[in-house]
C-alpha cells in the first residue's frame, strides 16, 4: 500500500518552474531514493511534500489522507518527519533540548523517555554530549542529532535530505548503515541523495530527477545497472 | 545616600524600559520584524487605565483591564496588519508598523482629545528608612519588574511553548518541521509583548500622571535603543540594556551641567556600544548557513 502518493506535483519559484509535474510513490516499509544533480528539484520535492513551500498544483496523499493543502506543522503531527538539507539543528539549544523539540508534536510523556533512550542507544555520541550546546558539535554529530531529532516524533515516514552531505567517507558509510537500520525497525524512508551509488545500494526503489521532471525509475538494482545512471551519476 | 536613591530610581526607570524593550526584542527575535507601533501600545494601555479608573475607580481592576486590552490589541494588529505581510520585504513591514503607530496615535487623539489627561493611579506616598527616602511607586515598579521578568525567563526556558519560541527565533523552517505552528507562536509573542507594554504604561503613569497620545513615543525609542544595546533578539539583553539606560538617565539627570543633554547621552552610549560591539552586549553573531 502506498504510504505517500505524489501526483503531478508542480512547484514554481516566481517564473521559474522547479518541479514540472512529478509523480511518485513510497510504499509502506520501503526505502525510496530520489537521485539527481544539483538543481534537479530534489530538495524542492522534499520541502513541498511536507508543506514547507507551497505547491502550485498536483496532489499529495499521505496515509490515505489528502495533505496537498495541509500546513507543515499539521503534516508533522500526522507522522511525517524530515531531516532537512544542511541539518538545521537548533544551534543555541543543547543536544537534549534539540531532541525535546523533536518530540514537540507528541503529547508530554507520550513514550518520551523510551524514545529518548532509543535515540541515545542508536547514537551513543549524543548520549555522551547531551548537555552540550548543539552548535559546538562536529558535522557528523550534528547529522546524528538531526536524525535523532527527526526520530523523536516516531515518524511513519522519515524523509532525509542529503544526509551524507559534507561528511567524511567513514561517516557516510555509518549514516547509510543507520538509515538501513531505522528502516528495518519499521520506518518507511524517502531519501534524497547526490551520492547515487551508496543510496541505490540500500534502496528498494528509486527515481531519477532531472531539471524538475522524473526521467527514470526502477528498483535500486535496476538503476544501479542502468547505463544512463552509471554514466551520469555513478561516474563509471 | 542621595546616590543610592538615584540608583534605585534609575533601576525603576530602567525596568520600565526593560519591559518595553522585551516586547521589541521578542517580536524581533521571533517574527524578525521591528514593531514600531510597540511604543503606542503603552499609550493605549495608559488610556485603558484612565478609562478603567473613570468607570470603576479601582486601580487594580483598571490595570487588569488595560493588560487584557493591550493583549487583544497586539494580537489583532499582528493578525490584520503583519500576518498578511509574512514573507514580504522587511521594508514593507517596517512602513506598515509605522502606519499602525500613527493609526493608534491619531485614534487616541480623536477619541480622547489632544489635551493631556491627568491620571492619578494611586497615591502611594514614600517611605523612609536608614536615611533613604524612596517613593513607594518606585518600589512597586521594581518588585513588579523582578517578578514579571523572572516569570518570563522561566516560561521561555522551561515550558513547551517557550522552547518553541526559541526554536522559531532560530529557524522558522526547522521549527515547522518539529510540528510547531509558527503563526501561533508569533501570536503568543505579540500577546506577551503587548501585555508587558501595559505594565510599562502603568509604571509611567505612576511616575508622572500626564497622559497624552504620544506617551509611548519617546520611551518606545529609548526602549528600542535599550534592546539594541543589549543585543536585539536577546531576552536577558533587553533587561540589561533597559536597566543600563535607566541608570544612566537617572544619574545624568542629577548632574546639573549635563542634565539637559540626558537624551543625547543615552543615544551616544548606543553609538559607542555599537562601534565596539555591533551585535550589542549580549547579542550573538548568527552563523550564516551554507
Amino acid at each position: 500500500m502506498a504510504l505517500l502518493e505524489v501526483k503531478d506535483l508542480e512547484v514554481s519559484y516566481g517564473v521559474i518552474k522547479a518541479l514540472k509535474g512529478i509523480s511518485f510513490e513510497v510504499n509502506e516499509g520501503e526505502i525510496v531514493t530520489l537521485i539527481g544533480a544539483n538543481g534537479a528539484g530534489k530538495t524542492t520535492t522534499m520541502q513541498s511534500v511536507i508543506g514547507l513551500i507551497p505547491k502550485k498544483s498536483g496532489t499529495v496523499i499521505y496515509d490515505g489522507e489528502d495533505i496537498t493543502k495541509t500546513p507543515c506543522h499539521k503534516i508533522v503531527h500526522l507522522g511525517m518527519s524530515q531531516v532537512p538539507e544542511g541539518r538545521r539543528i537548533f544551534q543555541e539549544l543543547t543536544v537534549y533540548e534539540n531532541l525535546l523539540m523533536g518530540a514537540y508534536s507528541k503529547k508530554k510523556d507520550d513514550h518520551f523517555n523510551e524514545d529518548l533512550e532509543k535515540v541515545y542507544k542508536r547514537f551513543p555520541r549524543l548520549a555522551e554530549r547531551k548537555n552540550q550546546i548543539a552548535g559546538t558539535l562536529s558535522g557528523g554529530e550534528q547529522q546524528m542529532l538531526a536524525m535523532g531529532r527527526a526520530l523523536m516524533s516516531r515518524p511513519k515516514l522519515l524523509m532525509l535530505d542529503e544526509p551524507s552531505m559534507g561528511l567524511s567517507p567513514l561517516l557516510v558509510d555509518e549514516v547509510f548503515d543507520i538509515i538501513k537500520d531505522i528502516n528495518k525497525d519499521g520506518t518507511t524512508i524517502l531519501l534524497v541523495e547526490q551520492n547515487a551509488g551508496k543510496s541505490l545500494a540500500i534502496s528498494d526503489r528509486a527515481y531519477v530527477l532531472e531539471t524538475g521532471s522524473i526521467v527514470l525509475s526502477g528498483t535500486g538494482e535496476e538503476l544501479s545497472s542502468s547505463e544512463e545512471v552509471k554514466k551520469a551519476y555513478l561516474g563509471v | 545616600m542621595e546616590f543610592i536613591e538615584t540608583l534605585i530610581n534609575g533601576l525603576s526607570i530602567g525596568s520600565t524600559y526593560a519591559m518595553i524593550a522585551l516586547g521589541y526584542t521578542m517580536v524581533y527575535g521571533i517574527a524578525k520584524m521591528l514593531n514600531f507601533a510597540h511604543g503606542d501600545i503603552i499609550m493605549v494601555g495608559g488610556y485603558m487605565i484612565y478609562v478603567g479608573l473613570t468607570i470603576s475607580g479601582n486601580p487594580v481592576i483598571s490595570f487588569i483591564a488595560a493588560v487584557l486590552s493591550c493583549i487583544i490589541l497586539g494580537i489583532t494588529i499582528e493578525k490584520i496588519a503583519y500576518r498578511p505581510l509574512r514573507g514580504a520585504s522587511p521594508l514593507a513591514v517596517l512602513i506598515t508598523a509605522i502606519g499602525v503607530s500613527y493609526l493608534l496615535q491619531s485614534s487616541a487623539q480623536m477619541i480622547f482629545g489632544s489635551a493631556p489627561k491627568m491620571v492619578t493611579v494611586a497615591d502611594l506616598g514614600s517611605i523612609s528608612f536608614s536615611g533613604l527616602t524612596i517613593p513607594v511607586y518606585v518600589l512597586v515598579t521594581l518588585a513588579c519588574s523582578v517578578v514579571v521578568m523572572t516569570a518570563l525567563t522561566l516560561f521561555v526556558k522551561y515550558t513547551r511553548t517557550g522552547r518553541a519560541m526559541i526554536a522559531v527565533s532560530e529557524d522558522k523552517g526547522a521549527a515547522q518541521l518539529m510540528g510547531i505552528n509558527v503563526n501561533r507562536i508569533i501570536m503568543i509573542t505579540f500577546a506577551i509583548g503587548s501585555g508587558l507594554a501595559a505594565f510599562a504604561g502603568l509604571f509611567m503613569l505612576m511616575k508622572s500622571p500626564s497622559l497624552s497620545n504620544t506617551l509611548g513615543a519617546m520611551p518606545g525609542i529609548k526602549a528600542f535603543t535599550s534592546a539594541v544595546i543589549g543585543g536585539v533578539g536577546s531576552i536577558p539583553g533587553a533587561m540589561l540594556g533597559g536597566i543600563l539606560m535607566g541608570v544612566v538617565e537617572a544619574i545624568s539627570l542629577k548632574i546639573p551641567p549635563i542634565a539637559p543633554y540626558t537624551d543625547a547621552i543615552e543615544f551616544i552610549i548606543l553609538i559607542i556600544i555599537l562601534l565596539v560591539k555591533p551585535t550589542g552586549i549580549l547579542g550573538k553573531k548568527r552563523r550564516e548557513k551554507v
